[in-house]
């Protein structure tokens, strides 16, 4: 019989199982309906496995039944941290298959949306990714930002989140008159701002430690993964459609594609980071040349695409969406899919969690920046 | 990069069997019999004229009318630039069988279960099929053309 000490090693008989938690569907790391199922020995993850659905409203089935108009609609619902630039991708889509040429007055208040959503979207990942690892200032700094770009959105449209001012052919109407005062004022008070989350978040030691080195991705399995976005860039490969692909005014401006090349959490961060100076620049180049134009070009009421295969891609704040059409000629399309980022940005988790500790995984879902409704559509 | 002209020609080296066509569609699309999907997916990933690297787009079609299903797989070269489509029609719709791709491109592994999900082609060598999105015990498939569902899909 054994008579136990404080310093006996009586534990060198035992041994430690693995067991399985649920993070989520309700967890607040989660950042909506995802669920995860985590294999764990003690703290360590040693498998993790994405169970999904939670939100899925088969959109793909729905676009085979609805007109081409309507499914413009439907995109915002997927990402609607891009609605913007979700509309377009269908919106350009369909002027490619039609060949409709939209006027530059429309390409260019396009892009400033775009880049808009882009920094509004990082924005809001910056305030929940610093919440996540114990920062919650950031969390308010991120949406006090945010809300001028929302208010720039609710004027141009009358939404703030699901806009729909995209409509093949071109702008649902044109931009409202003090459109460019008020992009201009937003650009004026968020510069400064950057600086500030660098001093705040950016620079901290703590945040570094929490960061630095965790949720290595390495070049080839970003790429074999099918990865895309800032987190694809995180790792050093060269993936923005903006450069790669240009549509509506890309090719006339002039901004830098960032790339990191640890693609730990820290790189997937600064991607981010610097994508919105770069979204800043962008919008520079455009806010004082919106040339006049037509905004919205004659369609007919019903939209029917020649018979054919059309594909379509766009960056979206996550990465790469891809929509893809197979058409019979008909009013809906014989078969739609989207080919959503964070669908391919989920799949690498397993490849990069496993290893580290649960708190050190929040962080890492976290960088990946995922939107529950686009990975289940 | 190469253009569709010399993507072709490789492959027709390669395979004389395949078909091929550009036809209304934005890429250079390739049929290969089921039984030959998986070693030309490895032969188009480890050529080193081609290395199609990147799959980044997969989905499955139905197509009633010639009683096939039919998965798509839109691929690109990272180092190289550039793309083509690869596509595959199962034998039979109801009973459809296909190797999977999992092993050559690891991204299709949740891809694969999607399809499998909603349009129930079965991937053979996946190590864990089994439906993504719907509840287990969920019946059919709802991408398939015919699928009803009179409680959750209206149709007009």
């Amino acid at each position: 019989m054994r008579t136990g000490t404080l310093f006996d090693p009586i534990e060198q008989d035992l041994h430690t199982d693995e067991y399985k938690i649920n993070m989520g569907p309700q967890h607040p790391a989660t950042h909506g309906v995802l669920r995860l199922i985590l294999t764990i020995d003690g703290e360590v993850i040693k498998n993790v496995e994405p169970d999904l659905g939670y939100i899925h409203r088969s959109i793909e089935k729905i676009c085979e039944r609805d007109n081409y108009r309507q499914i413009v609609h439907l995109t915002d619902r997927m990402d609607y941290l891009s609605s913007h630039i979700n509309n377009e991708a269908v919106c350009l889509l369909i002027e490619n298959a039609l060949e409709i040429e939209v006027s530059d007055r429309v390409k260019v208040i396009r892009t400033i949306l775009d880049e808009l959503t882009r920094i509004s979207s990082h924005l809001l990942w910056w305030g929940v990714m610093g919440m996540d690892v114990g920062a919650l200032t950031t969390f308010m700094y991120g949406f006090r930002e945010r809300e001028m770009i929302n208010d720039i959105f609710e004027n141009t449209c009358g939404a703030r989140l699901t806009m729909n001012y995209n409509v093949p052919g071109g702008l649902m109407w044109d931009i409202y008159s003090g459109f460019v005062r008020d992009t201009k004022a937003f650009l004026k008070h968020f510069k400064p701002k950057l600086k500030e989350y660098n001093d705040l978040l950016t620079d901290n030691i703590i945040f570094r430690k929490r960061t630095e080195g965790i949720g290595v991705l390495s070049k080839e399995s970003a790429i074999a993964y099918g990865v895309t976005g800032p987190t694809m860039r995180g790792s050093g490969v060269s993936c923005d459609i903006r450069k790669l692909f240009p549509y509506s005014a890309y090719d006339r401006v002039e901004f830098e594609e960032i790339f990191m090349q640890g693609g730990d959490t820290f790189d997937r961060y600064l991607v981010r980071m610097k994508e919105m100076e770069q979204s800043i620049h962008i919008i520079e180049q455009l806010i004082d040349n919106i040339p006049e134009g037509e905004t919205l070009e004659k369609t007919r009421a019903v939209i029917k695409l020649p018979k054919g295969e059309f594909y379509q891609r766009v960056e979206t704040a996550r990465g790469e969406l891809g929509v893809y059409v197979i058409s019979d000629g008909k009013k809906s399309p014989y078969r739609m899919k989207f080919r959503s980022p964070g669908f391919s940005n989920l799949s690498v988790i397993n490849e990069i969690a496993v290893g580290h500790k649960i708190g050190d995984f929040v962080a890492i879902i976290s960088t990946l920046d995922l939107v529950i409704p686009d990975i289940d559509r | 990069m190469l253009d569709n002209q010399s993507i072709k020609d490789i492959l027709f080296a390669q395979n004389d069997t395949l078909e091929f066509s550009e036809e209304n569609s934005a890429f250079l699309n390739v049929w290969v019999a089921p039984e030959e999907l998986h070693s030309l997916g490895l032969f188009l990933r480890d050529d080193p004229r081609l290395r199609f690297d990147y799959l980044f787009c997969m989905t499955g079609v139905d197509w009633p009318t010639e009683d096939t299903l039919e998965i798509v797989c839109h691929l690109r070269s990272i180092p190289l630039g550039h793309q083509m489509v690869l596509r595959c029609k199962t034998g039979s719709r109801d009973n459809p069988e296909l190797d999977t791709l999992s092993d050559i491109w690891p991204t299709t592994h949740m891809h694969e279960r999607e399809i499998y999900d909603l349009f129930g082609i079965r991937f053979k060598g996946h190590t864990n099929l089994k439906r993504l999105f719907l509840d287990p015990s969920w019946d059919g498939h709802p991408l398939k053309k015919d699928y009803v569902d009179e409680v959750n899909l209206i149709v007009k």
